[in-house]
């Protein structure tokens, strides 16, 4: 096993509840009076950005805050839908900090820290009081409680929600917190800006390049610590439920500074999105799986079936994951249920205009409950799949299919949410760290809140007490170099002067990755990935257009930074997926499955976390690949069963 | 279809700005207004011309980026709709469509149709927030909250912050979008300490940064995606009016 000095978790040891109280102690401190001289900068202004942010601004570090939008508010963090966990069992249902914990394990397949996740559970129940203190209007009762639902799956009710906008509702909690602390002058804001490059002194984070997206000025700003909350990286798909501005840049550009990357290969696909229509599609709209509840999946017996679904007899469907899960039915788990849809597709079973789809039908349904009580449960979903599509779901049976939704994997940290490299913390989905193989319904929030909220606080301040930082500004030479860097990388894309179109090359790269390294991969295709990316990035370096200038706003240009760094991120993924020779939560392995069809886990030799170092240099990408090894003493190694 | 396009451009905020023409070939029902917008963008870009400059992100209604004056009316013809959620099918062969940024005092243009909304980030710094600090919470279930006040709260949270309210007023007040903050947070009970501060400092950023008063025609709440109802003006009105009373100095 290929071990590296610099992957030591910094997790404590004893018992799993007093771990963090015990880590909490022993960190160090930093006086209040020298929080103000600390400056700290924040990638970012999701739920990991602005609740760090917020919570740093508010012990007294002098905070920066960067984002890519016109305004914090916009962070993709606001487009999450169905809840967030916390075990409060407000319920009585059996909820506990345990369960919480030992759901998050074994629903990521055994494939994360249990000192992290358990923490995670630990904090979860201060997160919903914080967040209803700032006025987060949650869903209630009657009689003024707070109300829970069942969600993903779970066997108790632990989500917490805002009508299908909890994730928009949490973000402004954050985002009105730290607009708090911008109004007090110690957060300043920096909106339109772009991260280019982490500036390193002496092996330490100590700023960033950025670009004004309005001037094109390139600018620097140093600081005593980097925090990035920059999000995912599903957008290397070119279609997800991603925002269109979602990009891995700014962890893309730390990685090839030296942060590891940790299990590229863990992405998760999310059954129920609204199928692409054509070509020009530029992304996929998730619809809450909650659908799942009451409507039924079908598709045609016969391959190439094209009559209209409600000419099709009943004798002449197949209710396939009924059929084959007779217990769980339609409700098995987001990465089951996606690849028996691409399975059915691959078969010429599926249906609509492109056959890239299945039926979620909710005839049987509105038989039952009548057309008012549907409605009343999934009127607003109906509405925007009617409004997207132009078919009625209440009279046509919806059509679906998978999308990508999130990446587990992300930049590698330790207990502390620190990277590989000292000084640069990385926060909420940019980072690996809490979900393993596979994310459950309703953890992402959690994640994002956890960190930025009660964790950064505590770990970044051990970070500025126990590390001599000595005092630099942006004159030094390092930010010298990387500025002018960032200006010869933007020189070279104008320089090219190609036929292609940004879009051409990242629906090309998309292509590749949704096909070789999508929902079920194998090694034959995964070796025909790297190669086809390779090719595609000699493509396009030699014949990418871009328009106009870099001194103004120009879009084109910001896109094809972010192309430019999918196409080495989706080589690095393609590697990754090539070398876990095991199936594992998101991450199916078409040659590692059990006979009915199931994820196949190595536990002996895959009970690990796989973090790669850039090794190359420039264009010239090697990796060399290094374990983290996972043990676990309170989990179970158990083998997923849903039949 | 086909579509003549009828596009405002404007190189910078010094820049006079005109209107130039562009045809849309081969527009499928099934795209979006944006998906259109970009079909004309990349013909544009392998034409070696410039790409029309518009602001976008999420594309399903909830992040507040887009923007657009289409038709004359802020997010396009279609009531409770963003622009990336209007269609195409919308629209018919040979239509003519204008398509102009939010055009208000307060919303600067940057560049074609991408207009500074920041003055809304600093109407929200005035006093769109509770004053907790991380760490000092109670239970969440101390406080109960009657359902329909959470529900009206949660209404008026909604919104998106995407200025349509402006660019549909008259005057370009922005009143619509600071009475949500401000309705959303006083029908809280958590809200309450901070009322009659948040309403004095709003309303007070919300003028200074240039937006007009409001005359009650209710376009804003007809242009609104999220249905923001006028309510919420009348309710920092009575804010604003008591705290003023109250807090003559």
């Amino acid at each position: 096993m290929a071990s590296h000095e610099k992957l030591k978790s910094n997790a404590p040891s004893g018992p799993i509840e007093d771990r963090w109280q015990k880590h909490q102690f022993d960190m160090k401190l930093v006086n209040p009076a020298n929080k103000r001289k600390h400056t700290v900068i924040v990638v970012g202004t999701g739920l990991a950005g602005a609740s760090a942010a917020a919570s740093l601004a508010e012990l007294g570090y002098h905070v920066k805050s960067f984002c890519i939008s016109d305004s914090p508010r916009r962070a993709h963090s606001i487009a999450a839908q169905g809840g967030i966990n916390a075990a409060k069992n407000y319920q009585n249902d059996g909820d506990s900090v345990y369960r919480l914990f030992y759901d998050t394990v074994k629903g990521g397949d055994f494939r994360s820290r249990e000192s992290n996740v358990y923490r995670l559970a630990q904090i979860s129940p201060a997160i919903i009081d914080h967040c209803v203190a700032l006025g987060v209007p949650f869903a209630r009762e009657y009689g003024g409680m707070l109300d829970n639902r069942s969600f993903g799956g779970a066997q108790v009710s632990r989500t917490f929600y805002a009508r299908g906008q909890t994730g928009q509702q949490l973000l402004l909690g954050a985002y009105s917190a730290m607009m708090r602390q911008v109004d007090k002058k110690s957060v300043e804001m920096f909106p339109r800006r772009e991260m280019l490059d982490l500036v390193t002194v002496d092996g330490k984070a100590r700023g960033i390049t950025v670009r004004n997206l309005i001037t094109g000025e390139i600018e620097s700003h140093a600081a005593d610590a980097v925090l990035l909350c920059t999000g995912g990286y599903g957008n290397v798909y070119f279609l997800s439920t991603n925002a269109m501005n979602s990009n891995a840049t700014a962890a893309w550009r730390c990685h090839k500074k030296g942060a590891f990357f940790a299990n590229p290969c863990f992405t998760q696909i999310h059954p129920t999105c609204i199928p692409r229509s054509g070509s020009y599609q530029s992304k996929l709209t998730l619809m809450s799986e909650s659908l799942r509840n009451d409507g039924r999946v079908w598709v045609p017996k016969n391959k190439g079936d094209r009559r209209p679904p409600n000419e099709i007899p009943e004798s002449e469907r197949d209710y396939y994951l009924e059929r084959i899960y007779p217990s769980f039915g339609n409700l098995v788990p987001r990465d089951v249920a996606s690849r028996q849809a691409k399975f059915r597709v691959d078969e010429q079973r599926g249906v609509g205009p492109t056959g890239e789809a299945v039926y979620l039908d909710f005839s049987d349904a509105i038989k039952r409950l009548g057309e008012d009580q549907v409605s009343e449960k999934y009127g607003n979903l109906f509405q925007m799949y009617e409004k997207i599509t132009g078919e009625n779901p209440y009279k046509v049976p919806m059509r679906i299919y998978p999308a990508v939704h999130y990446t587990m994997g992300g930049l590698w940290v330790d207990y502390n949410l620190q990277s590989t490299i000292p000084g640069l913390h990385v926060l909420g989905e940019a980072n690996f760290s809490d979900h393993g193989a596979n994310r459950l319904g309703a953890s992402a929030l959690m994640q994002g809140l956890a960190d930025g909220y009660f964790i950064i606080p505590y770990t970044l301040g051990n970070y500025l007490g126990s590390n001599k930082i000595e005092k630099i500004t942006e004159d030094h030479e390092a930010f010298k170099a990387s500025r002018e860097e960032a200006k010869k990388r933007l020189d070279q894309f104008f320089s090219i002067q190609g036929k292609k179109t940004v879009d051409d090359f990242h629906k090309e790269l998309g292509a590749i990755m949704w096909h070789y390294v999508g929902m079920s991969r194998n090694a034959e295709g995964l070796k025909k990935a790297i190669e086809e990316i390779g090719k595609l990035r000699k493509e396009f370096w030699e014949d990418l257009k871009i328009p106009g200038e870099a001194n103004y706003k120009n879009s084109e240009i910001e896109k094809a930074g972010r192309v430019a760094d999918f196409l080495e991120l989706g080589e690095l993924m393609a590697r990754d997926a090539l070398e876990r020779q095991e199936s594992c939560g998101g991450h199916f392995r078409e040659e590692y499955q059990t006979p009915e069809n199931e994820a196949l886990r190595k536990d002996e030799e895959f009970s690990h976390v796989a973090a790669w170092e850039f090794s190359g240099k420039d264009h010239d990408l090697k990796w060399s690949r290094f374990e983290e090894p996972l043990d676990f003493e309170y989990v179970k190694l158990t083998q997923r069963s849903y039949k | 279809m086909n579509l003549n396009l009828k596009i405002w451009r404007q190189k910078n905020s010094q820049d006079k700005g005109q209107f130039m023409e562009f045809h849309a070939k081969d527009i499928s029902e099934d795209m979006s207004f944006l998906e259109m917008m970009d079909v004309v963008n990349e013909q544009l870009i392998k034409d070696g011309k410039e790409p029309v400059e518009f602001d976008h992100d999420c594309r399903e209604g909830i992040c507040g980026a887009c923007s657009m004056v289409i038709n004359g009316n802020p997010h396009g013809p279609d009531k409770a709709t963003t622009t990336c959620q209007l269609h195409m099918r919308r629209f018919k062969d040979g239509d003519s469509i204008v398509i102009e940024p939010f055009r208000a005092k307060a919303f600067p243009v940057i560049r074609d149709l991408v207009v500074d909304r920041s003055a809304f980030d600093r109407i929200i710094e005035a006093g769109g927030f509770i004053s907790a600090s991380t760490g000092n919470a109670q239970d969440a279930n101390c406080l109960p909250i009657a359902k329909d006040h959470a529900d009206r709260a949660f209404s008026a949270a909604t919104c998106i912050g995407c200025g349509a309210c402006v660019a549909a007023c008259k005057n370009a007040s922005a009143s619509l979008f600071v009475s949500a903050k401000i309705a959303h947070l006083g029908l809280l009970p958590q809200g309450q300490a901070e009322r009659e501060r948040r309403a004095l400092r709003m309303v007070a950023a919300m003028d200074e940064s240039g937006f007009g008063g409001c005359t009650n025609t209710g376009a804003c709440s007809a242009a609104c995606p999220k249905e923001i109802g006028q309510e919420n003006i009348a309710m920092m009105n009575r804010d604003f009016m008591r705290s003023s009373a109250k807090n003559r100095d």
